[in-house]
């Protein structure tokens, strides 16, 4: 372990502060995204944070993926977030210190401690890389760049995984669509047409007139029940309380 | 310099991947074809080209069904694909699976009014997401497809735009699914520095070339990816995702997720702990151990106290979940046979369960209270008697697929020396079985009591409660006689003749209670108002005198009148309950079936 | 060359572990998926490591998965976040009642 712990032969002076400073800038921007009560400033912190990343990857002789992560997660991805507190309102805050569930904060905090503690000694323990070398290629092939190499990799080896990401981007693009779609004709449609909506929802539906009979049976009878303003009977199952807005029910269920 | 290098990219066997591009080549046709026809005819198209697209994907799973038996397994695009009788078998699933939710999805769709082909569009991109699973040959292909599955599944939780709780799902799924996405990411990464590789094969060779001395980077690793599966199939310490997401979403995207989901998820999971850490078993197989027991236990104990369906079907899924692991907890490729048997028989049991559920839960999709289920059989008996199919079948019931499927795992279990597990198993089956035959029971119990009474009883003893046979005369006026042998059966008789799928005794009594429906609304008598807590007809009487605050709380006409059903969820049903019976009576072929789909690699 | 990889290692794993708290004691839904984020940079940190310590391209393009993914799951979360508060007033998870777990 001690020679991999201390610098490595080769490791120089501005590479230890490289590292010390970037560390630094990482650690500090994850702490601001847990612990900021503005959810605008825990995107700032995210971008200090992917800021540290890039420059730990350039250390590490990954320049591609360096200008990869900052032009799709601080370019893209925080300016999404961004846009969406913005869109929903930047002056909520969260009161951090409300605890909804008693005593599960400081469960979580010790949970993953634990688990990170335990990840780091037990890779401590096996002298942190055990691997295979250079399996899927080396990372210095012919004198190539890495940009090269890693295009290499990505069109041979990793070729299906390359190619079913397509997979992903057309889910992103039909998601988006659907979740942006406005719930259409919610408010128009009554709610009280409800038993009667199957009729005209599909075809081969054998009991379109039972509903209107039966709520015409409840209000010629008098039965009880919530009785709503034009006499038809809301569906209210046992034990259930209808919501007013949209018809999902509030029920008590023991888990 | 530029110019002249030339990248040699690998040959690409294209029957590998051919019901994948099916799938999601004809999503994207679907989704160009849907955006040129009328609003109306998107639903009914969208519906069409889903199930040809469909039984495109399983003919051509066939086909490599045929290529695989005839020529055994073998590995495409650079070892990142492999087809073997395994992943032919999740693909044919996963196909079937998709064709039944079509099928499911078009009354729904058609009910709701909540957009047009979207929804199939993404349950096939989230199909084909489950098929790259099922025939991943490396962890970064297994991570892909199980994001593709997942995403197109969060996007699935939130489509009913109109339900509070079908967005708060989404959510929910989303927040798990990503974190648990994150600590599977992690374990890949830990395993890569571990064993130098991501594929399965090269990681099973350097596991059987190197003896790792320190082996604590694998280990951990290891752990990340168990936890990663377990979140995705819902096993215990990881499951509190999945009652709220299967109530809050769309019942149809449900028993999709139920079903794919299930099978993408564990088809991945037993791949790769088989064929790549198969060697380290000594290591995962008592953690397997205890998830199965505890998955088991927990699945079956809570589902009893739920009073929703969805939910109780849905920790039902969390004990079946328990079941599978049962097989992987087995070690061998014979359990990893038993296990995907045990999906195959699930999907068609779990996905007809929830085609039932979307039709009982009416315009709005809310209406899953037990109590809405009570007097189904005699409202609409062929629809009561082919729930009661598919709930006794997953309850194990013998003539389904249901008890085959228990049956080989338990085995499996027992064959591998954890006979403890196969007793806990065994026991939890016979609790699981109880919160079925209750709703079996509720089914075929007289109409609607006065919700009050219903509300009163213990869940749990309802059932015994209906069974005592006391409850007598239920209907006041001159329809009594006609009634007469309409009367609740003891829960042994009951089964019987549920189990083979007949129609009970009672169910020919249908005209009769048209005609009492018929005598009912011409006397304005509502039905429910003059159900009776049964003892005597009198009792009538002093109930609309005195019983108001019972009948508050009283099931609505419009809940316990007849759903109507599309005849296409109609056929969807048939086809579930017609698979699970006819493969209960002749289990052969389709167990012989699940034995060849052997991993290629199993150490 | 860089210092030992044994630092980096560790450093993700701290980043990995304050992203998991994050997830779990936040209660505003759009922090938590950031948090989800660092667990990803944390897991692309040390995809990069071991790729340089094992001189192995393969833990690089790795990375470039993971991105593509976190960017299509931050599409569809943000599309979903949208869709639901867009009729609320805050975004606590607290605030998702209508289930109950």
């Amino acid at each position: 372990m001690t020679p991999l712990l201390l610098a490595s032969t080769r490791a120089t002076i501005p590479d230890l502060i490289t590292f010390v400073v970037c560390a630094a800038v990482v650690l500090t921007g994850a702490l601001g995204v847990v612990m900021s009560r503005n959810s605008v400033h825990a995107a700032l912190s995210l971008v200090l944070t992917l800021f540290g990343v890039a420059v730990l990857f350039i250390e590490q002789d990954a320049q591609f993926l360096a200008a990869v992560q900052v032009i799709v997660y601080a370019g893209a991805i925080v300016v999404l977030f961004l846009f969406v507190i913005m869109f929903l309102g930047v002056d909520r805050e969260e009161n951090v210190a409300a605890e909804p569930l008693k005593g599960q904060r400081p469960l979580a905090l010790v949970l993953v401690v634990i688990a990170a503690t335990g990840i780091i000694f037990l890779a401590a323990t096996s002298h942190w890389v055990t691997g295979a070398h250079a399996v899927a290629g080396s990372t210095t092939a012919g004198g190539h760049s890495n940009t090269y190499l890693l295009g290499r990799s990505v069109f041979t080896t990793y070729l299906w995984a390359f190619e079913i990401t397509a997979g992903l981007l057309v889910i992103a693009v039909v998601g988006a669509v659907v979740l942006a779609r406005r719930p259409s004709q919610v408010h128009e449609e009554p709610r009280d047409a409800r038993p009667a909506a199957p009729g005209a929802g599909g075809p081969g539906d054998a009991a379109v007139a039972s509903p209107p009979v039966a709520a015409a049976v409840a209000a010629g009878t008098g039965a009880s029940g919530s009785t709503t303003d034009d006499g038809e009977r809301r569906p209210v199952p046992a034990g259930v309380t209808g919501r007013a807005e949209d018809g999902m029910d509030e029920r008590v269920t023991g888990s | 310099m530029l110019a002249t290098t030339v990248i040699a990219t690998p040959h690409i066997r294209y029957l590998a991947i051919l019901p994948e591009i099916v799938l999601l080549g004809g999503g994207v046709v679907l989704l160009a074809v849907a955006s040129l026809v009328r609003r109306q005819l998107r639903v009914r198209v969208g519906t069409l080209l889903t199930v040809a697209i469909a039984a495109g994907s399983l003919g051509v799973s066939l086909w490599q069904w045929a290529d695989v038996t005839g020529r055994g397994g073998f590995t495409a695009i650079d070892h990142a694909v492999v087809v073997d009788g395994f992943s032919v078998l999740v693909n044919i699933l996963v196909s079937c699976a998709v064709l039944l939710t079509a099928l499911v999805a078009d009354g729904y769709l058609l009910r709701e009014r909540v957009g047009g082909a979207e929804l199939q569009v993404l349950a096939l991109v989230s199909a084909s997401g489950a098929m790259i699973m099922g025939s991943a040959n490396d962890l970064i292909v297994v991570f892909l497809g199980l994001e593709i599955l997942s995403i197109a599944l969060y996007v699935l939780a939130a489509f009913n735009s109109r339900r509070e709780a079908s967005g708060e799902a989404a959510l929910k799924y989303f927040i798990l699914g990503s974190f648990s996405s994150a600590v599977f990411v992690y374990g890949i990464a830990l395993v890569y520095g571990a064993t130098g590789s991501t594929n399965l094969a090269q990681i099973a060779d350097f596991l059987s070339r190197n003896v790792l001395v320190h082996d604590g980077l694998l280990l951990a690793g290891l752990t990340l990816l168990l936890v990663g599966f377990s979140f995705k199939v819902a096993a215990v310490p990881f499951h509190m995702w999945t009652p709220d997401v299967y109530q809050g979403s769309p019942s149809p995207v449900t028993g999709f997720m139920a079903a794919v989901a299930k099978a993408g998820a564990f088809a991945a999971f037993l791949r790769v702990f088989l064929s790549s850490f198969g060697l380290l078993r000594a290591d995962w197989r008592p953690v397997i151990y205890a998830l199965a027991v505890v998955t088991l236990l927990v699945g079956a104990g809570l589902a009893v106290v739920q009073r929703d369906v969805k939910r109780m079907l849905a920790y039902s899924s969390i004990n079946h979940a328990g079941f599978v692991l049962l097989g992987l907890q087995a070690a061998t490729g014979r359990g990893a046979s038993d296990a995907l048997y045990y999906l195959f028989a699930y999907t068609f049991m779990v996905i007809g369960s929830f085609a039932v559920v979307s039709l009982i839960g009416r315009t709005g999709d809310v209406a899953h209270d037990l109590s809405t289920y009570r007097g189904l059989a005699r409202r609409q008996p062929l629809l009561a008697v082919c729930f009661a199919v598919l709930l006794l079948a997953q309850a194990g019931a013998p003539f389904t697929t249901g008890l085959w499927a228990k049956l080989q795992v338990v085995l499996a279990a027992v064959d591998n020396g954890s006979v403890p597990l196969a007793v806990i198993a065994m026991a939890s089956a016979a609790l699981a079985a109880f919160f079925y035959l209750r709703l079996a029971v509720l089914m075929y119990s007289p109409a609607p009591a006065s919700g009050g009474v219903l509300g009163e009883e213990e869940p749990g003893e309802q059932p015994v409660a209906l069974t005592a046979g006391t409850v007598g005369p239920f209907r006041a006026g001159p329809a009594e006689q006609a009634m007469a042998e309409a009367q609740p059966q003891p829960v042994e008789e009951l089964r019987a003749p549920a189990v083979r799928g007949a129609r009970p005794v009672w169910a020919g009594t249908e005209q009769s209670v048209a005609v009492v429906d018929r005598l009912n609304a011409a006397l304005l008598i509502d039905a429910e108002t003059v159900t009776v807590d049964g003892e005597t007809p009198a009792s009538a009487a002093a109930d609309q005198v005195g019983g108001d605050v019972e009948r508050v709380e009283a099931p609505d006409p419009a809940l316990v009148s007849k759903v109507p059903v599309p005849a296409l969820s109609a056929v969807a049903i048939g086809l579930c309950v017609a698979v699970t019976v006819v493969f209960g009576f002749i289990p052969a072929p389709l167990v012989d079936f699940a034995h060849h789909a052997t991993l290629l690699f199993v150490p | 060359m860089s210092i030992g990889p044994a630092w980096y290692l560790g450093l993700a794993a701290v980043l990995f572990a304050i992203g998991a708290i994050g997830v779990l004691v936040r209660r505003n839904v759009l922090v938590m998926f950031m948090c989800i984020e660092l667990m990803l940079n944390a897991a692309n940190l040390t995809f990069v490591t071991f790729s340089r310590v094992l001189g192995d391209i393969g833990g690089q393009s790795l990375v470039f998965f993971v991105l593509v993914v976190a960017a299509a799951e931050v599409v569809v979360g943000l599309g979903i976040v949208v869709a639901i508060f867009r009729r609320r007033k805050s975004t606590t998870a607290d605030d998702l009642h209508v289930l109950k777990g």
